[in-house]
């Protein structure tokens, strides 16, 4: 029982980072109506700029997002300007097929540049803190607890400029119905620039909280973004809380299937859920 | 104020709209007639910038609309309220007002517009923090006009307001255009609803195939035969 509740804490901890994986990916395709499947490819980026900051400029791990958040946001910028801004003049449909073409072509090559700049080993950023807190019997990593908690903080902080902030509100009235938000004098454009941008922040975000945690190599991006896909589809779209509740219930899903039916079960119910969500509820859980 | 000039518009290969020319003076209010079909929408998606003519050109107060991106000519003072009102739904009444006031010369006249806005919809003041999509097809439709007149619309262009809305509250929006019209702004209105658009009008425009088949004042042509004929019924014809 007591080992069942300790696997359940765990995943719930990694679940925050599913949440935080999918919100950003979830944000570019409510907005853009573009699926990046080189989503898990930015995280994996985030996760190696965190270990060099970490490791070049002595900071701490945790205070390293203050770096990575921001050049996350500055890759997101270039890649709109570069790819997806061209993806988003042509109707929507064409737009998901085109964004799945450049979004793979863009994977690949992020992963070959990955291996070649620092190798296909695994990296990971080792903490000067760590040990755990007992909570109720239960053993709860400080580390992963921190990161669940920023994680939430994250989620909240862009809940927040979605609901006030003035181009928050003009690119949710974009993700709704853009030719409307056009009429109301809206540039459509620059609300898809910066929800890109946010979107790449939030993978970085993720990245840096992935390795401090667990780990990264240049192979992780495909098992992130199918993660993140699984928590969007779970969760719907239009509400941030929702996807980050998605993840926690993703996380713990997949450590109670673990429990129950063994280790190589973990991955199975993720894609169990996804066409369960899709057959049963098709906007999912929270989705408008 | 606008002058149309000219105009062919297409979706693919169909044309749509061939040599459309007309014009709304500053103060007037201007309707559109015509047949499902006859290319009174794509007209107005011309001017309000969703989609680029083929031919021709769109001026308004003396500059060309055609290079301009459509919130830049929201910018310029010409706002559409669009076919099926095209509200934010999740939204509450506020904020789809709000966002109607993004716009940078709108976003100075910000609580301006929300006096106007609720001395003419007082429901909506009430309704403030209700999410549109709860409220009425009526209802709806003061947001959707309010939403526009945050904007600080010279010119306020409509698709078919009264599409879809009890009688009682076509009138009520046909008297509070006339209203917004008193207060100096110039109304072009696209309408099936013959009647209620020759009563508030001053001019019309008759579009039947994209091509502008007939114009003159109001009260002329609800005493056209034509007219009678093809938009008022068989009735209005024998009586």
């Amino acid at each position: 029982m007591n080992i069942l509740a300790q696997q359940l804490v765990l995943g719930l901890l990694i679940g925050g980072l599913y949440g935080l994986a999918a919100a950003g990916l979830s944000l570019v395709f409510g907005v853009l109506k573009v699926l990046n499947v080189a989503h898990g490819e930015l995280i994996m980026l985030g996760g190696y700029a965190a270990f060099w900051t970490v490791a070049l400029l002595g900071l701490d791990p945790f205070v390293s997002l203050l770096l990575v958040v921001p050049l996350s946001l500055l890759l997101g910028v270039g890649l709109y300007w570069g790819l997806f801004g061209f993806v988003v003049r042509a109707d929507e449909e064409t737009r998901i097929k085109n964004s799945l073409l450049i979004g793979f072509g863009l994977g690949l090559a992020l992963h070959a540049l990955a291996v070649l700049l620092w190798t296909a080993d695994e990296r990971s950023i080792v903490t000067p803190y760590g040990g755990s807190i007992r909570l109720a019997g239960l053993s709860v990593p400080i580390v992963r607890l921190a990161s669940l908690l920023i994680a939430l903080a994250l989620i909240g902080g862009l809940h927040l400029l979605l609901a006030r902030w003035r181009w928050g509100k003009a690119i949710r009235a974009t993700a709704e119905d853009w030719q409307a938000a056009l009429l109301t004098g809206i540039d459509v454009r620059r609300a898809y620039l910066l929800a890109f941008a946010i979107g790449t922040g939030l993978a970085g975000a993720a990245g840096t909280l992935v390795s401090i945690g667990y780990s990264t190599s240049p192979s992780i991006g495909l098992e992130w973004t199918l993660k993140a896909l699984i928590v969007v589809v779970l969760a719907g779209l239009g509400s941030m809380l929702g996807t980050f509740v998605g993840g926690l219930v993703l996380g713990v899903a997949e450590a109670a299937s673990a429990a129950a039916f063994g280790g190589p079960y973990r991955e199975v119910v993720g894609l169990v859920l996804f066409v369960v969500v899709l057959v049963v509820r098709p906007r999912g859980l929270f989705g408008r | 104020m606008l002058e149309i000039r000219d105009l062919d518009a297409a979706y693919g290969d169909i044309r749509v709209l061939s040599g459309v020319t007309l014009s709304v003076g500053a103060g007037e209010i201007v309707a559109l007639l015509g047949p499902n079909g006859a290319g009174k929408t794509t007209l107005l998606n011309s001017i309000a910038g969703l989609l680029r003519p083929r031919a021709g050109a769109v001026r308004f107060e003396g500059e060309d609309l055609g290079a301009l991106h459509a919130h830049l000519i929201v910018e310029r003072g010409l706002a559409l309220v669009p076919e099926g009102r095209r509200l934010f739904g999740g939204m509450s009444v506020e904020e789809n007002l709000e966002l109607g006031a993004f716009a940078p010369r709108a976003r100075a006249t910000k609580a301006a517009g929300f006096e106007r806005v609720y001395a003419l919809f007082p429901d909506l003041y009430q309704r403030r923090r209700q999410l549109v999509r709860s409220l009425s097809g009526g209802q709806q439709q003061m947001v959707a006009v309010g939403r526009a007149l945050m904007s600080n619309p010279k010119l306020l262009m409509l698709d078919e307001p009264s599409l879809g809305i009890a009688p009682r509250l076509v009138r009520s929006i046909m008297a509070s255009l006339a209203a917004i019209n008193r207060a100096g702004v110039a109304v072009f209105l696209v309408e099936q609803n013959v009647p209620a658009a020759l009563g508030l009008a001053h001019r019309a425009y008759v579009l039947e195939s994209g091509r502008i088949a007939g114009q003159g004042a109001a009260a002329d042509l609800l005493r056209d035969p034509h007219i009678r004929r093809a938009y008022l019924g068989p009735l209005a014809v024998r009586e």
